[in-house]
């Protein structure tokens, strides 16, 4: 569904992506991990349209869509929430979402509606009245989750959506993710919280100093000595087997 | 206190001002009643773009002038009709708008940026206007005085100020639809993140654009009723930056984004005043004195503007949270 391929963005001096490349097939959930730092976020910009690359391509559905802008990606069906959260502080819960409703209804009464709709499946439905400004982060996390349902996406782009959420929050959002992808929705998913990451995904990516260093099923990519050295230092993994082998 | 409510407000204060002048008030009352209902009229078109959208324009002068300009040229060098004058003016005005906001969004100006950008744009038009014959340069023009409904002028002014309340309504109206529609939405959208807009789809450019024109349109149709009025226009009225100051005042004053905000702030600024110059004695510039220890009230009490004042007492009785502070 989506292919990226050989992406490079430097910032001057800096190569914070460095010919990286990622493939989502149509139905899964991909993870991107990596330490902070390694450019994740960097990459979900440039797949979203709000950074173009240096070098590299863009495919999505089978077009091109590198130079693309982003609000013609986001009615070809690609959406995205933000890491640090960018809520429509000044509005209400429902408002907020129908603003991402808009892209298919332009009848009020109906984007509304569908606001309310996906504002209960994400576990908002009280709140459809508050302000924005006057949620809690957990509750931010949801509504950028919402808005983005709202534009009813084939691929859904989650950056840390678990993020500054304590443990019962989690486990209340790992099923509304899960049930998204049921509903046919692609996820290509940056996460920190590895308890998420092996539960959900198919497959996942990491990404260290902007460079694809692994890929594969989750159980795989978390014994891969490369991806142990770039989140504990060099020398790590070696450490870590020869513990392993004194416990035998 | 429901957005039906807030318009209904507004329309029956209307109505009593139109009852009020028909009933008979003395002509200075008039003539002050009529100046408010220009520059609520302005003040509308300036909430459209700076109060909806979050773009602050200081040089509404650009669209009011153009208005003016045109409809009297039309008038006086070509012998046209008032009503078509009127009509060529807001055309023009909005393409005014379109094509400073064309340049101003390509270059993705906002906040300070694009407020020096209008203010440019309207300084430019009034040095071009001083010193064109085609605008008969610093010494002005004259509409001549005709006194007919078809050319937009009235004895009595009493109709001509009905006139201006028919105008005023619309724009309550056209802002109640903005609130509502999917346009609106976005404009609000974009006023409050535009990088969040984006990536749900807002073609965050394009909306600008509209909007600009709209708020422009507005704005110069209040510049063409300004000359019906007072038939004589020079560059430092038209496109004057006390008539960009005054768009914005009355629409921050009364409550920017709301829809009622520019008529309360119109009427609230003018009236006091008035007020005090003539308790004053008419000291000269006393009332921009005024007028500037209400913003200074306004910014420290009431930053959403008496409108929103009022919507937070309201809500503090009913034990709601207060809204957000809101930038403008």
């Amino acid at each position: 569904m989506l292919k990226a391929h050989n992406l490079t963005k430097r910032f001057f001096g800096l190569v914070a992506v460095d010919n990286a490349s990622i493939d989502v097939p149509e139905g899964s959930i991909t993870g991107l991990i990596g330490p902070n730092g390694a450019g994740k976020t960097t990459l979900f910009a440039m797949i979203a349209g709000f950074s173009p690359p240096n070098e590299g391509r863009v495919v999505f559905q089978g077009d091109d869509i590198t130079t693309e802008k982003p609000h013609l990606r986001a009615r070809r069906g690609l959406a995205r929430t933000f890491q640090i959260v960018q809520p429509f502080a000044g509005l209400n819960v429902r408002d907020n979402i129908a603003v991402g409703a808009y892209l298919h209804t332009k009848d009020p009464t109906e984007a509304k509606r569908r606001a309310t709709e996906v504002a209960e499946k994400v576990g908002l439905g009280r709140e459809l009245d508050k302000l924005a400004s006057g949620l809690t982060i957990a509750g931010r996390k949801r509504l950028e989750l919402a808005r983005a349902l709202a534009t009813r996406p084939k691929l859904l782009l989650l950056d840390e959506v678990l993020a500054g959420l304590n443990p019962s929050e989690i486990r209340d959002v790992l099923p509304i993710i899960r049930k998204i992808r049921e509903e046919g929705v692609t996820i290509l998913m940056i996460e920190h919280i590895m308890q998420a990451v092996m539960n959900l995904c198919d497959s996942v990516y990491v990404l260290s100093q902007g460079k694809m260093i692994a890929s594969g099923e989750p159980k795989v990519v978390c014994t891969d000595p490369a991806v142990i050295e770039a989140y504990l230092g060099h020398g790590a993994a070696a450490r870590m087997q020869a513990e392993g082998a004194a416990h035998a | 206190m429901t957005k039906n409510f807030e318009l209904i407000l507004a329309l029956a204060f209307l109505a009593l001002l139109a009852v009020l002048a028909l009933v008979g008030l003395p002509g200075n009352i008039l003539n002050l009643f009529i100046f408010m209902m220009i520059v609520a009229l302005t003040a509308q078109g300036w909430n459209m773009l700076g109060g909806y959208g979050g773009l602050s324009s200081f040089g509404h002068a650009a669209f009011f002038g153009t208005g003016a300009y045109t409809t009297t040229i039309l008038q006086t060098t070509f012998g046209i009709n008032a009503w078509i004058g009127l009509v060529c003016g807001v055309a023009l005005g909005a393409l005014v708008g379109a094509l400073i906001g064309f340049l101003s969004f390509r270059a993705g100006l906002k906040g300070s940026y694009f407020a020096l950008i209008t203010l440019a744009f309207a300084e430019v038009l009034r040095i071009l206007a001083n010193s064109w014959d085609f605008t008969g340069g610093a010494s002005g023009m004259m509409v001549s005085l005709k006194n007919s409904f078809w050319d937009l002028q009235f004895a009595d002014r009493r109709y001509f100020f009905l006139i201006l309340v028919v105008f005023v309504v619309l724009g309550l109206f056209l802002t109640r639809w903005l609130e509502r529609s999917a346009f609106g939405a976005y404009l609000i959208a974009l006023r409050e993140n535009d990088q969040a807009a984006q990536a749900l789809g807002v073609d965050i450019f394009r909306i600008k654009m509209q909007a600009i024109t709209l708020s422009a349109a507005i704005t110069s149709l209040a510049g063409c009723l300004y000359v019906q009025n007072f038939l004589f226009i020079d560059a430092n009225v038209a496109y004057g930056s006390w008539i960009s100051i005054e768009a914005l005042f009355a629409a921050i004053v009364g409550g920017a984004g709301t829809i009622a905000g520019p008529l309360i702030g119109s009427v609230l600024l003018l009236g006091l005043g008035e007020i005090t110059k003539s308790f004053s004695g008419g000291i000269p510039g006393i009332d921009l004195v005024v007028f500037g220890i209400i913003l200074v009230l306004c910014v420290a009490f009431a930053p959403n503007g008496v409108r929103g004042y009022v919507a937070d007492l309201y809500r503090r009785r009913m034990n709601r949270p207060p809204s957000s502070p809101k930038i403008v």
